[in-house]
């Protein structure tokens, strides 16, 4: 399903739909001020911000000792852990836990954890249903289309899309109108019997506190409360990286989530529960623990720290580039600055090769970050891992690997298409300008040089603009669509030799 | 290898490059460099101060926010008064309720033995106290302890009705969980509610009444 040409030749296709581009406007836009109404509320932000980048920090660095106190925890409780090294072994896990209920249908919380490892899928393979009860994951499961927004998976589409899905799939839709209220009574409708008969519910987590056990989901439907206590058996996949040591964690992260992602100063419902309560809630009570690929990143210390996302999607709703491709360009379900981050160490650098370059570098990303996660550096730190890589294989198929993803770059900064086989010509391109640079950097009298040539080149080339907008390769990507500088009259060299002339 | 295993040293070979002897935990009152960190952990306000931060956060989420004195009489008329503006009569009571808040004339089903949740389903509506009010957030916080029943009791019926005394106010969330912590370890559920059930998935628009309960009614007695 992976476009051949990675981020850029899905991005082009997202740019060229200008419904997407602008719901993706609106919806972003609205979101931005409101978070920043939030979070300028609380007096303590910034500490919070730092409180939680460090729990985060230290629980990853000894993360082994705290998924070993949790699963102590949980047993202790009443629950059963599992362990699961991939996604495969993760969905037989699940899939053998609903045939030991009995069911053919289970309920599903949003758990973009369980869209990772394709749950749906792999249970339909079993022949077992699982129904999304969130409002946009049922909107998505419905279009049969994937989540494009961490926290709103279905932003890509308007009110107006929404009506006529419903109206040509949900019992009684037939007379819908789009207003929001209408829709969402319609969801409620559907979903309302499933939640009262349904034995079995799948869920995500947001937290797990190791010192107890505790699970907590944060929603705002009562979705989650409906999946986490009405049927008898209930399933939480969680990623490893969930875990936080300690009950007073929640005080920290409990304030950094809502504000960052629903700009509410608390979301509606959060749900804690511990193992199994007699007399409240679900009989039977299993957590699967998942790998995934986390330890692959947990292995880089510096790309480690993807792994301290709580999943609030700020960094999407700041970002350019996001608010214009969307979440389907970055072809997986963590789109966006920390998907850019995330995709590649989770699923390999060898899938994700073209997302560390879907940025501008901008910062917007970090500053909204509720626990600070350095995703600029981040994405540096990939893009030179990535060419090293190639780099290092020596064989031209490797080198080949590099050149498609430094392609990747030049074609995205150009926004300008390209086919897979001139990805190889434009890398060696790019690499031969960094040598070229090389030299020319090396001495100041062939710096200076190069700045007369440059000059005299550029004036001559914005004399002849239908020629520079024809350029050749990589050089073509970038000037096809912008337009050249002024050369100036002097270098600041020649400048400041001429000042310091003056003033003596 | 069982993948518990294979995760397990996975996990250990990757921090090869964490020092031995690091404390595994990040206390903020072990940070040798504390101040960027520092957030709040006890927040003092007014008892005055705390009601109407409460009252006014509440409300902004589209609950109801009625107050009165703390008193059984003055409880029983306000919970009467918001019946009355929903038109409720059959209600639910979890069987740990304190009996004074009922007011008369209206139908009061114990949860004990535990009701079907159909029978939930067709109630008018679920009485309750709380464990912890949150002012900053506006937030009630559940524990099932007394006066709160089980979880599906304020889930399942479309009207909540919830009692929340002024001692049992605190101003932030962590505030809140110092509160908690005894429930929590005795293995308690909790629920954290702000407002009635609400979703913000078409065009990042909110909208009030989803799955939960469509319409929360909070009393604060103080």
């Amino acid at each position: 399903m992976a476009a051949a040409g990675g981020f850029p030749e899905a991005a082009r296709a997202a740019l060229a739909d200008a419904q997407l581009r602008r719901n993706l406007h609106v919806a972003t836009h609205t979101i931005r001020e409101k978070r920043l109404r939030a979070t300028s509320e609380l007096d303590d932000w910034e500490q919070l911000r730092e409180a939680g980048r460090r729990i985060k920090e230290r629980t990853m660095r000894h993360l082994d000792r705290h998924l070993e106190t949790l699963e102590r925890s949980v047993l202790a409780a009443g629950g059963v852990v599992h362990w699961a090294a991939d996604a495969a072994a993760a969905n037989r896990i699940v899939a053998e836990l609903v045939r030991a209920a009995g069911a053919r249908e289970v309920i599903k919380v949003k758990s973009i954890a369980t869209d990772e490892i394709g749950l749906n899928a792999a249970l339909a393979e079993q022949g077992i249903r699982a129904v999304e009860t969130d409002l946009a994951e049922l909107i998505n499961q419905l279009a049969g289309d994937t989540s494009s927004h961490i926290l709103v998976p279905a932003i890509h589409r308007n009110r107006a899309e929404i009506r006529d899905l419903f109206r040509a799939h949900l019992p009684g839709g037939a007379g819908l109108s789009d207003d929001p209220a209408a829709l969402v009574e319609a969801a409620r409708a559907y979903l309302r019997s499933l939640f009262l008969s349904t034995p079995v519910a799948v869920s995500g987590a947001n937290f797990a506190v190791a010192e107890t056990g505790t699970v907590c989901v944060v929603e705002s439907e009562g979705n989650g409360r409906m999946c986490t206590t009405l049927p008898d058996t209930l399933i939480t996949v969680m990623g490893i990286e969930k875990v936080v040591p300690r009950l007073a964690d929640l005080g920290v992260m409990l304030q950094l989530l809502p504000r960052s992602a629903t700009a509410e100063r608390m979301n509606p419902y959060t749900s804690l529960w511990t193992g199994v309560t007699p007399a409240d809630g679900p009989r039977s009570f299993h957590l699967v623990l998942l790998d995934a690929g986390r330890t692959n990143a947990l292995a880089d210390p510096v790309g480690r720290q993807a792994l301290h996302c709580i999943r609030c999607s700020a960094c999407l709703n700041v970002c350019p580039v996001y608010e214009r491709t969307g979440g389907h360009a970055y072809e997986s379900v963590y789109p966006g600055p920390i998907g850019a981050i995330l995709t590649p160490q989770l699923a390999g650098l060898e899938r994700g090769r073209t997302l560390p370059w879907a940025s501008t570098l901008c910062g917007a990303c970090y500053d909204a970050c509720p626990v600070k996660i350095d995703i600029p550096s981040v994405l540096l730190h990939l893009r030179a891992e990535i060419v090293r890589r190639g780099r290092a294989g020596g064989g031209s198929g490797d080198a080949g690997a590099a050149g498609r993803d430094a392609g990747g770059a030049v074609a995205v900064a150009g926004a300008r298409g390209h086919e897979g086989g001139r990805n190889r010509r434009e890398a060696a391109a790019e690499r031969a300008t960094m040598r070229l640079a090389a030299v020319v950097m090396g001495g100041p009298l062939r710096y200076r040089l190069a700045q007369r040539a440059g000059r005299v080149t550029l004036g001559w080339l914005r004399r002849h603009p239908r020629l520079t907008r024809a350029l050749p390769g990589p050089l073509g990507a970038w000037t096809s669509v912008r337009e050249l500088p002024e050369a100036p009259e002097q270098s600041f060299r020649a400048w400041w030799h001429e000042r310091q002339r003056r003033s003596r | 290898m069982s993948d518990r295993e294979l995760i397990l040293s996975r996990v250990r070979a990757a921090l090869a490059d964490v020092p031995a002897g690091e404390p595994d935990t990040w206390l903020l009152e072990a940070d040798p460099d504390p101040v960027p960190a520092s957030y709040v952990r006890r927040r003092v306000m007014e008892a005055e101060q705390l009601v109407e931060l409460f009252a006014s956060r509440c409300a902004d989420y589209r609950a109801n926010v009625t107050r009165c004195a703390d008193d059984p009489e003055a409880i029983r008329s306000a919970v009467a008064a918001a019946c009355s503006r929903h038109g409720a009569w059959a209600l639910v009571a979890p069987a740990t309720l304190d009996s004074a808040w009922k007011p008369d004339g209206l139908l009061f089903e114990s949860d004990d033995p535990p009701l079907a949740v159909e029978q939930l389903d067709r109630c008018d509506g679920i009485l309750t106290g709380c464990a912890v009010a949150i002012a900053l957030t506006g937030t009630i916080v559940l524990d099932g302890g007394a006066g709160q029943g089980r979880r599906a009791l304020t889930l399942v019926p479309d009207l909540h009705i919830c009692v929340v005394r002024g001692d049992q106010l605190v101003a932030g969330v962590p505030d809140a969980f110092a509160l908690l912590d005894g429930a929590l370890r005795a293995g308690r559920p909790l629920t954290f509610i702000s407002g009635p059930s609400a979703t913000s998935d078409i065009e990042l628009r909110r909208v009030e009444g989803v799955h939960g309960p469509r319409r929360l009614e909070v009393i604060v007695a103080a």
